[in-house]
């Protein structure tokens, strides 16, 4: 579904990884790990196409990904329903009632996104990708502020995709009990260039 | 594309939405300067269209910042960024919605004020008519200095500084038609020059502005 070779990303103009390669065919997760500052924030961004890479390949139909970023990316204004027509619409589909039903939303339905907690506002979030129809989901920390249970709403919803023949990449710590691969990327640590080989033009 | 342009517009006039706010300056402005340049109606009677001008393009210029930052904010500009739309259509659309809440008020709210400041009877169908023709340049540049300085902190004032230049041709244009129709001289040249401004910026500055916010949202 999505391969990647010998990819260089970096962030605010310094490198951060490099090298990175992996191929992901469909119905499988790949589980992004690796410390703090280590880019795989960068890294989800780029595969979604939000930033070029530095170096390397991405092969894969960008049509296909759907990204979900730290951020919720709701309007807090506006209801529920609202929120999941207007990604459906923007996306072309039509039906939001699997989304609201497999995240459990149907009681928060006509609540403005404003007064929902941080995981019912999760949630939500995560609900949107239901509705995109695509078939490769970028998933950025998807575990934020979700208690025990909706940990679970959300793997079984994960499960559902991959067996829909979905992908999905992800960046997280715990442990969804999704059997798929695990890319540790601390090997990919770019190497800082030494500080006075390029720095000729401002001294 | 008809979702994004409803969920702005809903967006707008819920609460906080910010509509209103240009409106608010605008009625402000005009009935600020009668106080200022004194009650003599025939001097009123002279600046009239170039304050109502003026106030417009202030009013406009203030709405300006909310244009994308909110989106930026909630992290709804990635997503967007990512949906099928192009950009630049995301941008025309965001634009035409800013144009419907700020743009659009303010030209049925100028006759009305035209009013307070003596406008002669000539020049209300010309204020109209020039506010309507010019304003949505207003908001189609404005996308572009919006997208320019979205992510900024403080990019408010970077923004005004950016787009007021952009601005002037518009105003220009646009407030000697409304001057020339106030004092019934003939009115085609500036009203022809303020129309292929609008139609200009309409079809060349969403690919500007995407392609800036694309560079911003790395």
């Amino acid at each position: 579904m999505i391969e990647v070779r010998d990819l260089s990303v970096s962030r605010a103009g310094f490198p951060v990884l490099e090298g990175v390669q992996f191929a992901l065919p469909a119905a499988t997760a790949l589980v992004l790990r690796g410390p703090n500052g280590i880019g795989k924030t960068t890294l989800l961004r780029t595969l979604a196409g939000l930033q070029p890479p530095l170096a390397g390949e991405i092969l894969g139909d960008p049509d296909d990904i759907a990204y979900a970023a730290h951020a919720d990316g709701l309007k807090l204004t506006l209801t529920v329903e609202e929120n999941l027509t207007f990604w459906a619409r923007v996306f072309g589909a039509h039906d939001i009632e699997p989304a609201i039903k497999a995240f459990n939303l149907a009681a928060l339905r006509t609540r403005a996104a404003g007064s929902l907690s941080a995981g019912q506002k999760r949630r939500l979030s995560l609900a949107r990708l239901m509705v995109t129809g695509r078939r490769l989901w970028i998933l950025d920390e998807p575990t934020v502020s979700l208690d025990a249970a909706s940990v679970q709403l959300f793997a079984a919803t994960i499960r559902a995709h991959l067996n829909a023949d979905g992908a999905a990449i992800m960046a997280t710590h715990i442990d969804l009990g999704i059997e798929g691969r695990v890319l540790d990327l601390t090997p990919f640590k770019a190497k800082l260039p030494a500080l006075d080989a390029d720095d000729g033009g401002f001294l | 594309m008809s979702a994004l342009l409803l969920r702005d517009l809903r967006l707008a006039f819920r609460a906080g939405g910010g509509f209103g706010l240009g409106l608010a300056f605008f009625l402000i402005v005009t009935v600020m300067v009668p106080f200022s340049v004194g009650p003599n109606s025939a001097t009123l009677a002279v600046i009239a269209p170039g304050v109502l001008w003026l106030g417009a393009l202030l009013a406009c210029l203030l709405s300006l910042d909310r244009l994308l930052a909110l989106d930026w904010e909630d992290g709804s500009l990635d997503l967007l960024a990512t949906a099928p739309l192009p950009l630049e259509a995301v941008l025309s659309v965001k634009s035409l919605a800013h144009w419907l809440t700020t743009g659009l008020p303010l030209v049925l709210a100028a006759p009305v004020l035209g009013v307070l400041l003596n406008l002669p009877a000539g020049g209300y169908l010309w204020i109209t008519l020039s506010l309507l023709i010019g304003t949505p340049a207003l908001s189609v540049i404005g996308t572009f200095g919006a997208a320019l300085t979205v992510g900024l902190k403080r990019g408010g004032l970077l923004l005004s500084l950016l787009v007021m230049p952009l601005y002037v041709p518009t105003l220009i244009f646009g407030a000697e038609a409304a001057r020339r129709g106030a004092a019934g001289m003939a009115v085609e040249t500036p009203l022809l020059m303020l129309g292929g401004i609008t139609l200009g910026a309409i079809a060349l500055l969403p690919f500007a502005s995407a392609a800036v916010l694309r560079v911003n949202l790395r």
